[in-house]
């Protein structure tokens, strides 16, 4: 059931919020075991809330608009009183003192808080093989990935625990495992949704963003998280959601360009897969059929975004990182001296992907080599912007696969970073701009797994990811508007 | 250490050798609340209680910038003369408990204020390099063993002075004496004090200094390799750091070796510096923008309110005294740090000899509270002195109890029976004296100088007794002085 | 493939970060991170000439919050999460061989 249609049921009565969140525990009882989307069921807090919810009915008092609705909450979101471990040894157990201002709003909505999904360790990851507790499997496939880093949050939408999740994302987590498991997944523009409370990763990258089973649900769950918060000096201030309102405005007339260096033809990247790319050109034919008005451009530095991405984000991480150290919360390795502590501390503590982006970051900003690497990946990043700009001049959105393969088995990446790095050739350009993006699904591969598209979008432009979205759904779905 | 270790103590640097120091002080700025969150920015015994996410580093937690902050500490670049302009706050990366991120965010290449000066009371000019808005650590107490840190069993950390606002100013390497040192640091105090940004403490640590200190052979320009001291606890203890250091580096130049550049930690009680621990990749702060800020960026408008609600500062203050009164810089100095100025100036243009009314501010209203003195009475008592009607034993006690109880002069001197005496008065008495004694007055007038000299002892004393003691020694000399010419 | 980056350096960035490498791991990350680095050799060999860089990928400046207080945490809440303490404070092993 879709969440739009849960809210209405809860709010008219039809259902109570505590029979809907019973049947959504029911296929978690059933299937969790097997996938393990996540770290903690937050049982009792939900069922709390529910009840709650049920009581605001009873009494006729005003609703939230996802009142009733049960979602699930990518595990490095800080829930007050609730463990909250970014799936590392380091954080196990640590309960934070405060909720980000996301998970307050989502609560303020009467949102039902079904858990806390697991994810690649800190959110370093495109299969959420790294988490320290054991890695998600597909629910489609469960001999294949669910994608990274966000892997939880997509899998229990994609296995209906909830009809809805929050992600990160930060170079495609939330958009490349909605791809994989064949789910909507989006990131707003960076700015658009609040960051306290998201643990850091690479901080100006990061975006909290909406996993539904339908764009219009996504809609929704984006309208009620975007908009400006003043803990967050990194937050937009003249933003109003209203990704709803675009749902039903169609294509007509929009102009949409198609990246030749994502499109796998003369110019492109390597590594994009026929049937990948297949499904992508029967969506871009289907806006085309809508009335957009469709052409291929070049983007040339679209294509740097990778080299820029694992130099700018793990310097920032190997900053953010640092304070787990063992000195005022989570995991301590006792040592002779502070020092010593702090380096058994993080060595026992973190996994191996993490501490390779630790080290990679650090290098890339130390003495000697910040011009090289950071400082370069920062005037990279300039140009992006600048050729972006230009692009959008004579575009409104930009259409793109979302990954270059289908969900693919576990192991199979985990030798060689580089091949898990390339996972992310189509989203990290957007991370790396502040651009909007939506994945939505169109179609599967020649293995029967889904395919994402992707749907690129100027700053300030996440309605339009909506509108277009909403589109290509309805062409993958036969031409119905479900 | 070696044999050759300085002795401290000697007044003076060996003839050959300049020194060469900057200061670099850390101010707490006195706002309400921190730099990036609202806990409370005030001193609290109860440890780790003005605290939150965002001072203690907590996963997801972010900072916003404190207005107030920012104010004061343009206003403070302004106070010092210099261009303030578009910033950006950066990340200084390193481990120590004390800082919960474990980077400290600061202002590295693109700081609030840059190229400024401070005037000293002499006139000698210490450029400002730049100064800089900082969050301040936590405090680390080391318990066990000595109590110092090589000795301790364990530590503990407290986070209520972390994310404190500071401003960092940094001085050239313009200074060349220790007098001039405490002079800097005393002159900032002052301002900071006119500004009314921080309440500069050194005791309390709410302003810190830092010493670099070189030398170099008189008459060379080079800047030879500096050690910054740490610990520096008051403007005394900074004069005994930065002379011990520099003998240290001389010493050790005469030795054929020369100094390591470190950060060494002042020890007052053992009046010496020692090097601070190893720091081998410390010095690689990795220092990059900060991402959960974004830049500051004052408009034109806003450096011109704050010029024009700038206060007089104490340089001003001085130099306007100084423009009305011969008086010694010392003096305008000690007058100005004390807020005297303000009265000083009033007295005088009511007519009361400037450099008299500076002498005795300086010398007799050394007080702490001298609120019912005020600058009528001053001017008053000051002319009553000028003009001979009190002496100036009289005026001590007419002005003591000015600043007891306040009150008009004439009248406290009628209480105590100080005889106003009508110059007239005077000049009768002396008359007649003159009269009555012809021949001590021809030895006063064509005697040698041991004759005059004796003769002014007996009028005075003739006169004193005639007086009953009332008359001003000086007005005396005076008379007698006119009247033999 | 070059070694771009030696066990050496991997050594010093180790002590920089706080990690303690195995002998194994100090040549897998050397590998690893000379693999990355070399990717990144397309960015390496850009002529950006003038370009100024950018930090954050949003035009925002000034944004400041008034001098009031918020209410602070419990400091019972906080030491709740604390691996050890005493008297109200974080107790951490005697701190040796740092920035002083």
């Amino acid at each position: 059931m879709s969440a739009r249609s849960i809210a209405a049921d809860v709010a008219s009565g039809a259902r109570s919020a505590a029979s809907v969140l019973d049947e959504h525990l029911a296929r978690v009882a059933e299937r969790e075991d097997e996938i393990h989307a996540f770290n903690l069921v937050t049982e009792d807090k939900a069922r709390a809330q529910a009840d709650a919810v049920d009581a605001l009915v009873a009494a006729g008092e005003p609703l939230g608009p996802l009142a009733g609705v049960p979602l699930a909450l990518k595990d490095n979101m800080c829930t007050r009183g609730i463990p909250t471990t970014c799936s590392s040894k380091i954080l196990e157990g640590w309960r934070p003192p405060y909720d980000a201002t996301v998970v307050s709003r989502l609560a303020d909505a009467g949102a039902v808080f079904v858990g806390k999904t697991n994810l690649d360790e800190f959110a370093m990851g495109s299969s959420t093989e790294n988490s320290a507790f054991g890695p998600t499997r597909n629910p489609l496939d469960t001999g294949r990935v669910p994608g990274g880093s966000s892997g939880g949050s997509a899998a229990a939408v994609a296995a209906d625990f909830a009809p809805l999740a929050i992600g990160s994302d930060t170079g495609g987590s939330i958009r490349q495992p909605a791809a994989f498991c064949g789910i909507v997944g989006m990131k707003p523009t960076y700015g658009a949704v609040s960051r306290y409370g998201l643990i850091a990763f690479g901080s100006s990258l990061d975006q909290f963003g909406p996993f539904a089973a339908n764009v219009a649900d996504a809609a929704a769950l984006f309208d009620v998280i975007a908009g400006h918060d003043p803990l967050d000096s990194t937050s937009i201030t003249d933003f109003t959601p209203n990704a709803v309102d675009h749902l039903d405005r169609g294509v007509e007339g929009l102009r949409v360009g198609v990246v030749r260096e994502l499109s796998g033809g003369a110019g492109s990247v390597d590594g994009l897969s026929a049937d990948v790319l297949a499904r992508t050109n029967e969506a871009i034919e289907a806006l085309a059929a809508a009335g957009a008005k469709v052409e291929e451009v070049s983007v040339p530095s679209a294509t740097l975004g990778l080299s820029a991405y694992y130099i700018v984000a793990p310097a920032e991480a190997s900053s953010n990182l640092a304070r787990y150290d063992g000195v005022r919360y989570g995991l301590r390795v006792d040592a002779a001296t502070t020092g010593e502590m702090n380096t058994a501390t993080r060595t026992a503590g973190f996994g191996a992907e993490v501490k390779r982006r630790i080290m990679l970051g650090t290098y890339a900003l130390s003495a000697g080599y910040y011009d090289a690497f950071y400082g370069k990946a920062l005037k990279v990043r300039t140009m992006m912007l600048r050729d972006f700009a230009s692009v959008y001049e004579n575009y409104d959105v930009l259409v793109t696969p979302t990954a270059p393969t289908t969900a693919f088995p576990f192991g199979e990446r985990s030798a060689d970073p580089m091949t898990m790095y390339v996972n992310d050739v189509c989203t990290i350009p957007s991370n790396l701009t502040g651009h909007p993006g939506i994945s939505v699904p169109f179609g599967v591969g020649d293995d029967g797994l889904p395919v994402g598209v992707q749907v690129l979008a100027p700053a300030l432009g996440d309605g339009l990811t909506f509108q277009v979205g909403a589109v290509l759904e309805a062409a993958a779905n036969g031409g119905d508007a479900s | 250490m070696t044999s050759c270790e300085p002795t401290v103590h000697e007044p003076t640097l060996p003839d050959e050798w300049e020194l060469v120091v900057g200061l670099e002080v850390h101010v707490e700025l006195a706002t309400q609340t921190k730099l990036f969150c609202g806990c409370a920015n005030e001193f609290s015994t109860d440890p780790n209680t003005n605290v939150c996410p965002v001072c203690l580093g907590l996963p997801g937690a972010l900072p916003v910038m404190n207005a107030k902050a920012v104010h004061y500490a343009m206003k403070l670049g302004r106070a010092l003369g210099c261009e303030v302009h578009d910033s950006v706050m950066a990340r200084k990366n390193y481990f120590y408990p004390d800082m919960a991120k474990d980077y400290q965010t600061t202002q590295y290449d693109k700081p609030t204020s840059i190229d400024g000066e401070l005037v000293l009371g002499d006139g000698a000019v210490v450029g400002i390099e730049r100064a800089h808005i900082e969050e301040d650590a936590g405090k680390t107490t080391h318990v066990g063993g000595g109590g110092r840190i090589n000795d301790a069993m364990f530590s503990l950390v407290d986070y209520n002075r972390a994310g404190v606002p500071l401003v960092e100013v940094v001085s050239r390497p313009d200074i060349r004496t220790i007098e001039h040192a405490k002079a800097y640091v005393n002159e900032l105090r002052d301002i900071l004090l006119a500004i009314e940004v921080s309440d500069a403490k050194m005791e309390e640590g709410s302003m810190r200094v830092d010493a670099n200190v070189s030398v170099r052979p008189v008459g060379s320009d080079e800047l030879r390799t500096r050690c910054e001291l740490k610990n520096i606890n008051s403007v005394r203890s900074m004069g005994r750091a930065i002379e011990y250091e520099a003998r240290r580096h001389i010493v050790l130049y005469a030795n054929g070796e020369a100094p390591r550049q470190e950060t060494r930690h002042w020890d007052e009680e053992g009046g010496r510096s020692t090097p601070g621990r190893s720091k081998e990749d410390a010095d690689d702060y990795r220092y990059f923008q900060e991402p959960d800020l974004v830049p500051l960026a004052p408009s034109a408008e806003v450096v011109a309110a704050i010029d024009a609600t700038m206060p007089v500062l104490p340089a001003a203050r001085r130099a306007r005294l100084g423009e009305l009164s011969g008086a010694s810089p010392e003096v305008l100095a000690t007058v100005v740090e004390r807020g005297q100025d303000g009265l000083a100036l009033e007295a005088i243009e009511a007519g009361a000899d400037a450099d008299k009314v500076l002498t005795r501010l300086q010398n007799d209203v050394a007080v702490n509270d001298w609120s019912k003195l005020t600058s009528s009475s001053l001017a008053a008592l000051i002319t009553m002195e000028t003009s001979g009607e009190l002496t100036a034993t009289q005026a001590k006690q007419v002005l003591a109890d000015l600043i007891e109880s306040g009150g008009d002069p004439a009248a406290i001197a009628g209480e105590r029976g100080f005889e106003v005496m009508e110059g007239n008065e005077l000049e009768d008495i002396v008359d007649q004296l003159l009269a009555d004694n012809p021949d001590e007055w021809a030895r006063f007038t064509s005697g040698d100088d041991g004759d005059r000299k004796k003769m002014q002892g007996f009028f005075t004393g003739q006169i004193m007794k005639a007086t009953k003691g009332q008359a001003d020694g000086r007005a005396i000399a005076q008379l007698l002085g006119r009247k033999a010419n | 493939m070059s070694e771009r980056i030696t066990r050496d350096e991997v050594i010093h960035v180790a002590r920089l970060a706080r990690l303690d490498l195995s002998d194994a791991e100090i040549d897998e990350f050397a590998h690893q991170m000379s693999d990355i680095l070399d990717h990144a050799a397309d960015i390496e060999a850009l002529d950006v000439g003038d370009i100024e860089p950018t930090s954050h990928p949003l035009p925002m400046v000034n944004v400041l919050r008034a001098d009031e207080r918020r209410p602070s945490l419990d400091r019972d809440e906080v030491l709740a999460a604390a691996p050890a303490e005493q008297n109200g404070q974080f107790r951490v092993p005697p701190i040796l061989g740092d920035e002083l």
